[in-house]
């Protein structure tokens, strides 16, 4: 029911088991609220039915923004500010000098689009520092998978439908206590 | 069992046909006299408006008319010889064309096997038929390579194999107990002769495999073990053939990156046409265990060893612009002079194109935008050893014309047919690898 407080904790130990759980329970109807796993779970973003990321957007806009700080930056420095003659190197046009600067604007690019890129992910997992965790059950950092499921009007229903796919523990968990 | 089309049958002899007919114009045209191309000199020269450089010529040169005149000999007698190796020169680079993407492809598919990859099994007798070219094509690279000194006069695309010029020349007769022909001919036949012999039992052990009793393997197990051993011995050769048959036209210049920059070529070519082969395959249903994600993972090699490519290119650019060294520069001074286009287009085939179109994953698992930027790719990399060979041969005088397409059309028939051909000899599955279940169930 929506509104409700109350969550069941299922807990799996194999991510294919998983896998086959959360089909089942989608197709029951019921909502998936999160999943802990202790690694990543292919195609469980799919299987769950999660929008597709767009961090990917993010990374390249990012690397765009690298790319022109880089140009802007060796422009100032190289070119206008202090020209200097390095192997009688043109030491007056950017882009006559330009295959000597393609190292730097590739690894700016790069540190832009990872640094920033890294950065969002935190935020929008929301992970900052001091930031408790979330984990509700430590031994989804171990080997256990745990599904939370919002729990609804016949919550015995549930629990068999939950053991049946492969639970290994299912409990019924109060959240506003 | 594949057979192969009657339309693609038909197709591929057109192919070939239309390609004689250019390849045979390109050969009755390239003989011309020296009157003929002296005349012809001089009708440029008006044509460029050169009143100025003329003028300026005749003054400088005044003092010594004779002079004067046996260097105008000499510089028609050097462009007879250019016009003479273009359609030498236009097979040669087809040839190697072809023959770097049957090579590329055996060394992916050696790599598949010898890493034990679980993905790509549903394709291997795709990689075995489009490696299958690699015997003709290499033996049409080396007659080509040798057949331009013996057939013709001065028209070799090696000019190490000129010994007029190798008496005049210092440097390569330094070089000559490397570079001389019969040491050129017994490296090829250990390069050759090395491949096909691991592409006819690899081949061999992926059919025995199949017919094998459940739980044998041990056809499996060889095919393993030799593509390790060729792992090895295809690193060594094929940079040692990198030298031969392609740096070597310029026998002055070297690049210790050189190996490694025409290996680049290779791959992403060669794993552009296993994703074509396959995509067009698939079309027809003849592939049904290669899904989207199969695509999806060659589409990712291509944009990948593109990058690769672009690498590899600019390292060796860039060491040598810097160092600004005579000696070496004057590779990159020849192709930026009068291959600018070519040499500068080719950077956004191989490597801009792919990179933006390829760049985001859903793109890559749709067919016909693989395919799309398969024949960019492919473009490009002929583009690339078009720019590798021709500043050597014919100079300033190339162009993309009759003997060029008609080469590409002749050698893009045969390497049809002989796919193709090599396809119908095997089921196209090969279903009794041990890895063929996971490979049917490839999802990423």
């Amino acid at each position: 029911m929506e509104g409700s407080s109350k969550v069941i904790h299922a807990m799996y130990t194999d991510d294919d088991v998983l896998m086959a759980a959360v089909k089942k329970v989608r197709a029951e109807r019921y909502h998936i609220e999160e999943i802990y796993t202790p690694f990543p779970v292919h195609g469980l973003d799919k299987a769950m039915g999660l929008a597709p990321t767009r961090l990917a957007i993010t990374s390249f806009l990012y690397g765009l923004a690298g790319l022109v700080v880089s140009i802007v930056m060796i422009n100032y420095m190289m070119i206008e500010d202090w020209p200097q003659n390095i192997g009688g190197k043109p030491s007056f046009s950017y882009l006559e000098n330009m295959p000597a600067f393609i190292p730097i604007m590739f690894e700016l690019t790069v540190f832009f689009a990872a640094h920033l890129m890294v950065i969002t992910f935190y935020l929008r997992s929301r992970m900052w520092p001091f930031k408790k965790a979330e984990n509700p059950d430590t031994r989804t950092t171990d080997d256990h998978f745990l599904m939370e499921i919002s729990a609804g009007d016949n919550v015995d229903e549930q629990f068999d439908i939950l053991r049946n796919t492969g639970a290994v523990e299912v409990t019924l968990i109060d959240k506003a206590h | 069992m594949y057979t192969i089309s009657n339309r693609l049958k038909t197709f591929s002899i057109i192919l070939i046909v239309l390609g004689v007919l250019g390849v045979a114009y390109g050969f009755m045209t390239s003989h011309k006299s020296l009157e003929e191309v002296k005349t012809m000199l001089v009708e440029e020269h008006a044509h460029d408006g050169g009143h100025e450089t003329s003028v300026q010529e005749h003054t400088e040169s005044a003092g010594s008319e004779h002079a004067d005149v046996s260097q105008d000999d000499k510089h028609a007698k050097h462009v007879q010889e250019q016009i003479a190796k273009r359609p030498w020169s236009a097979m040669y680079v087809s040839a190697l064309f072809f023959m770097t993407i049957a090579l590329g492809v055996l060394a992916f598919y050696a790599i598949q096997i010898a890493s034990q990859a679980g993905w790509s099994p549903v394709l291997f007798r795709v990689m075995e038929a489009i490696s299958a070219y690699l015997l003709p094509g290499a033996i049409i690279v080396i007659l080509l390579a040798v057949g331009s000194h013996y057939i013709g006069h001065h028209n070799e695309i090696f000019v190490w194999m000129n010994p007029d010029v190798v008496a005049d020349d210092k440097l390569i007769q330094n070089k000559s107990g490397y570079l001389n022909i019969t040491a050129f001919l017994i490296r090829a036949i250990i390069f050759i002769g090395g491949w096909c012999t691991y592409w006819y039992f690899a081949r061999k052990f992926s059919i025995a495999q199949d017919n094998a009793e459940p739980g044998d393997i041990r056809n499996f197990k060889k095919s393993f073990r030799i593509a390790a051993g060729f792992l090895v011995f295809y690193l060594y050769t094929e940079s040692i053939m990198s030298w031969d048959w392609i740096m070597s036209v310029d026998p002055h210049w070297f690049s210790t990156l050189f190996g490694w920059y025409v290996f680049s070529g290779m791959i992403v070519a060669g794993i552009t046409v296993i994703a074509m082969v396959a995509i067009y395959l698939k079309g027809k249903g003849l592939l049904p265990l290669v899904n989207d994600s199969h695509i999806h993972d060659l589409a990712k090699y291509m944009f990948g060893f593109s990058i690769f490519w672009a690498y590899l290119w600019f390292s060796q650019f860039m060491l040598i612009w810097y160092a600004n060294i005579p000696e070496e520069v004057v590779y990159f001074v020849s192709r930026i002079e009068d291959y600018k286009l070519p040499f500068f287009g080719m950077l956004v085939l191989n490597f801009v194109f792919p990179f933006l179109i390829l760049m985001h994953s859903d793109y890559k698992r749709v067919p016909w935008f693989v395919m799309m930027c398969g024949v960019v790719i492919l473009i490009g990399h002929y583009v690339d050893l078009f720019v590798m060979i021709m500043p050597a041969t014919v100079g300033d005088r190339w162009y993309i014309g009759i003997p060029e397409i008609g080469s590409i059309l002749l050698l893009g028939g045969l390497f049809l047919l002989v796919v193709f051909t090599s396809m119908t000899k095997a089921p196209l599955t090969p279903k009794g690898n041990p890895f063929i279940k996971e490979s049917e169930n490839f999802h990423y």
